[in-house]
């Protein structure tokens, strides 16, 4: 037995942790501002004035339009061509919010959409306001909706993470190639990175269908 | 002024070129039934939404309890009040719909619950104290923390109807209660109604069920294209009505 690998991953084991807490910084907080901003990208949708709806949808059309590694690319090196200096990680996570809010925008839509109309006019019948209808009445049921269309778009966030590493933001995958350069090992160490992906992914899919239960309404 | 619980002077309602409310004059009193009967299309769901503002009307004033709703005139032009207002106005009817409407994710208690803690501004304790009296009015109190998947249609009627009347209306509103429950589940919401009738509560009731109609109202509105075709006490409109409208529709439809 070769216990090569082990040795190899034992002496690069800071910066492959090091890689993996950027990773998922990335991908933390890309959804959650991408999430944030979705939901209002998804209310201007819903219940925008038209001009407002207009221009949101062309913000989500465009984006969702666009690959995301162009996204990523256009964000650092376009940007800084008129006056916005971010660096790699900043631009990286920009790029990926974006992206993310466009796609979470839609599911928010969709989710309000499909709660019959039936609900807001019960709602309005007790005296809610537009805000405490939202509040109380539709975004719970919303959130039920979209959960696990959320959660796929929270994973493919993840992997796009990996882009990042095109602009030298030294992620789990930079890492990994850095080390496979060094080591030639690059069957084991990406298969290794690749394990490590999967379980930020399973964890969060975990996540999701725990939550999923957690707020499941009994029928 | 006037001590009418309702009027509503010569309202007028547009979808686009149609006109489906063509000059709709009524008054109530406190304490009054008033069923309004008529085929499909002849605006009584349309009339009973104009007041509590689930629909936009073009023309004519509706007011409840003295209030003028929905509109309001400044430097005389008609004017939509603020959303805010109309939400409080709102809160002066109650209203029961044909499709229910619960809210699926809270418990029958919550959807009884929520007009009293976020429109009235209860405290929790005191919310679930009038939900729980008002479930046991419905005979649903040992139903309290089913959730609406978990009841049958004519619970869910009965428990929509509590959420309405725990708020507390002047007037509650009864769109179709019974159109969309199967045969066996009329009765038990019909006779929910007809208790709150008992009780003085002043109810306007759109119905296909005429024997009910007949039963419980103290006055009948026969509604024919956007107009009110024919009014009276339920005795002269359903043994005695005067225009051939009236009639005609009479046979047509299940009283016997």
């Amino acid at each position: 037995m070769d216990f090569a690998f082990l040795d190899q991953l034992w002496l690069a084991r800071l910066p492959l942790i090091k890689g993996l807490g950027v990773s998922i910084s990335i991908s933390f907080l890309s959804i959650a501002v991408g999430t944030l901003l979705g939901i209002f990208v998804g209310l201007a949708l819903t219940y925008g004035y038209k001009p407002v709806q207009w221009l949101v949808r062309g913000y989500t059309d465009f984006i969702r339009g666009t690959p995301v590694l162009v996204l990523v690319l256009a964000s650092y090196y376009v940007l800084s061509t008129v006056g916005i200096e971010l660096g790699p990680f900043q631009a990286g996570i920009l790029a990926l919010a974006v992206f993310c809010s466009s796609h979470v925008g839609e599911l928010v839509r969709g989710a309000l959409q499909s709660i019959p109309k039936g609900q807001t006019e019960a709602a309005k019948a007790i005296g809610l306001t537009f805000s405490q209808t939202f509040a109380y009445v539709l975004g719970p049921q919303a959130l039920r909706q979209a959960l696990p269309a959320w959660v796929n778009t929270a994973a493919e966030m993840v992997k796009a993470s990996t882009l990042l590493s095109i602009i030298g933001v030294a992620e789990l995958l930079l890492r990994t190639q850095e080390l496979i350069s060094r080591t030639f090992m690059s069957l084991e160490f990406y298969f290794f990175a690749g394990f490590l992906y999967f379980v930020i992914n399973y964890s969060i899919e975990r996540f999701g269908r725990y939550v999923e239960r957690k707020t499941a309404v009994p029928s | 002024m006037t001590n009418n619980l309702l009027e509503i002077r010569d309202l007028h309602k547009r979808y686009g070129t149609v006109e489906v409310l063509k000059g709709v004059d009524c008054t109530m009193r406190q304490g009054e039934v008033i069923s309004i009967i008529g085929s499909s299309g002849s605006g009584k769901t349309t009339m009973l939404r104009c007041i509590n503002m689930l629909e936009e009307f073009q023309g004519g004033t509706i007011s409840i309890d003295g209030q003028e709703i929905g509109y309001e005139m400044v430097n005389g032009v008609r004017r939509r009040k603020r959303e805010k207002d109309i939400a409080r106005q709102r809160a002066l009817t109650g209203m029961a719909f044909q499709q229910f409407n619960l809210f699926p994710h809270m418990t029958a208690a919550g959807n009884v619950a929520l007009g009293l803690v976020k429109v009235k501004k209860m405290s929790r304790d005191e919310a679930k104290a009038i939900a729980e009296k008002w479930l046991d009015r419905v005979g649903l109190l040992s139903r309290k923390d089913h959730y609406p998947g978990q009841l049958s249609g004519g619970q869910q009627q009965r428990v929509a109807i509590a959420r309405a009347i725990a708020m507390n209306p002047k007037l509650m509103l009864f769109d179709e209660v019974t159109s969309a429950l199967d045969p066996e589940l009329v009765n038990e919401v019909l006779q929910v109604i007809k208790g709150l009738a008992e009780d003085g509560m002043s109810m306007l009731l759109v119905t296909h069920e005429m024997r009910f109609a007949y039963e419980v109202s103290s006055r009948v509105i026969f509604m024919n294209q956007g107009r009110i075709g024919e009014e009276g006490n339920p005795r002269e409109m359903f043994l005695k009505p005067k225009t051939e409208r009236l009639t005609d529709f009479l046979k047509t439809s299940s009283f016997n």
